[in-house]
């Protein structure tokens, strides 16, 4: 009668598994370093200009908006601390996060699940290789340094895009909004603002690969494994960030 | 490059005992069971769906059976875990459907990686190139060393998966679907190669095809240590001085995961059996 959940719970226990046998493989030789550094290089620096770009607008955009509703209290100076706030807490992880999500969970899926139909992945079984030592461990390593790092920039970019509007829109003085968005951060936004891209950096590298690894039924599949690894990938960061923002709302 | 002779003549190689596969409500192998002793040439017919690729993957531990148990080297491997199977299946040579190469790496990276990647023998990274290179020898591709997969035609590609396939002298060799897809022209180069590797190296070799000529070839056909050319073998004695004959071929006919049919050449084409006979093509 209940058959119709047998497939979302094994779905859920092969994720699971995976992610356990990826975490396991981090503490066990062989490590493949070249691998880590060449994933390091596309999701972290290819990541790059799409980061700097989206931080700077979404600065840009904040600043803007929420300028209006401040003149209405006479308080935009006060504006910087809004940007720095909004950007460090919340906006910075979760739109690098998705960027990230749609660029490098939709990669991993699409190579590993190429490799999967075209039986690289038993090749590599077959030539005495562990695919997830080789394939998810280093991929799973790299986002988790690099999201963090993007997030950083982005977060500096964001508040130097509403710098831009707050100097040449609203005449604010250079000290006044610098001052205004530094003071306004505590130690407790930045904790929350580098975990949750570490945490969101694990759901990215996992749900790409996983979807990747189980990809079948040829190009096609192909396809099919990379639309899910974005979706999915992408609804789990807006659920985990809700998760952790009420945690660290509670804790302040 | 010499034989590997440490398995004794009548070892057994591969045996598949009972073996059930099942995918989800799908029988992919039905109770299935051989044995190959050291030297033995198997060639698995069946049609596309018939279980052929499953078996093989049953074979190097790839999918686990169901039911059943599979021994490789005289060794239960039905349980071992992965890291333990990866010892013995480096003495497994396996030839994938489309080659199975790596495609982000050059064909010499992949000729070199079973060889790179094998924690037993380690191999000094001057005698890996020196390996690489005979292994493309082998297969006539030398010059495409520094080439990627993506270059390369049909044909070629399936030559550097067996040059991937044979070049740690594996005594024993997978082949899946060797000539799927191929001209008849390319197809006979790669059982050629198939067959050299098999008389040069006396590996023990185990073929999945859909074609009853690659059967035919391995099964009346020698490579000829002295001339370097395929040879047809004459059962009643000649050609003494080259080296021993290849051992009889068995056949086996796969249908829907089941056995239907397991002997010799002969046997096979007299069969009068509706499927079976679809393999043979008719002697006029």
């Amino acid at each position: 009668m209940l058959d119709f959940l047998k497939p979302p719970v094994a779905a859920i226990q092969d994720f699971y598994s995976l992610a356990g046998l990826a975490l396991r493989n981090v503490f066990r030789s062989p490590h493949y370093s070249d691998d880590i550094a060449l994933q390091m290089d596309i999701i972290g620096v290819g990541s790059l200009p799409i980061i700097i770009l989206t931080g700077f607008f979404s600065g840009v955009v904040i600043t803007m908006q929420m300028s209006r509703a401040l003149a209405q209290y006479g308080a935009t100076g006060q504006v910087g601390q809004i940007v720095a706030i909004t950007l460090v807490r919340e906006l910075g992880p979760v739109l690098t996060a998705l960027l990230v999500a749609g660029r490098n969970a939709s990669g991993i899926a699409s190579e590993l699940g190429s490799m999967k139909v075209t039986e690289q992945i038993d090749a590599m079984r077959a030539l005495g290789t562990d695919p997830i030592q080789k394939l998810v461990t280093p991929r799973m390593i790299a986002t988790c340094v690099m999201l963090p790092m993007l997030t950083i920039i982005a977060d500096f970019v964001g508040i130097f895009g509403g710098y831009v509007i707050a100097y040449f829109t609203l005449n604010l003085t250079s000290s006044q909004y610098w001052t205004n968005a530094y003071q306004a951060l505590e130690y407790n936004d930045i904790v929350q603002g580098l975990l949750k891209p570490f945490v969101f950096a694990f759901v990215i590298s996992l749900v790409g690969c996983f979807y990747g690894l189980r990809t079948s039924g040829g190009t096609q599949g192909v396809g099919r494994a990379t639309t899910e690894a974005v979706v999915v990938a992408s609804v789990w960061i807006f659920v985990i960030t809700s998760l952790l923002t009420r945690i660290f709302v509670n804790l302040s | 490059m010499h034989a590997p002779d440490t398995q004794p003549p009548d070892a057994s190689v591969l045996r598949l005992e009972n073996i059930t596969v099942r995918f989800d409500d799908l029988v992919a192998l039905e109770n299935l069971s051989f044995d190959m002793t050291a030297g033995d040439t198997r060639v698995v017919l069946g049609a596309a769906g018939s279980g052929k690729t499953t078996l093989l993957k049953t074979a190097l531990g790839l999918i686990k059976p169901d039911a059943g148990r599979v021994f490789l080297f005289g060794r239960d491997v039905t349980d071992m875990s992965e890291r333990q199977m990866f010892d013995i299946r480096s003495q497994v040579g396996v030839l994938f459907q489309e080659g199975g190469l790596f495609d982000s790496i050059t064909v010499a990276e992949n000729v070199a990686y079973p060889l790179v990647n094998r924690k037993l023998q380690t191999v000094s990274p001057a005698q890996v190139d020196e390996r690489v290179e005979d292994a493309l020898r082998f297969v006539e591709l030398e010059q495409t060393l520094d080439k990627y997969p993506s270059e390369l035609s049909g044909g070629m590609r399936r030559r550097v998966g067996i040059a991937r396939a044979v070049v740690t002298q594996p005594p024993l060799v997978l082949y899946d679907s060797p000539t799927a897809g191929l001209d008849p022209i390319t197809a006979n180069t790669i059982m050629a190669l198939i067959a050299k590797e098999r008389d040069s190296q006396n590996t023990t070799t185990l073929i999945v095809t859909q074609r009853y000529q690659d059967g035919q070839l391995m099964a009346n056909f020698r490579y000829n240590r002295s001339s370097g050319q395929l040879e047809p073998i004459s059962r009643n004695g000649g050609a003494r001085d080259h080296g021993s004959n290849p051992r009889p071929t068995t056949f086996m006919v796969m249908k829907e995961g089941r056995a239907v049919f397991e002997g010799t050449e002969a046997e096979l084409e007299a069969s009068t059996d509706r499927y079976i006979s679809k393999f043979v093509p008719k002697r006029s």
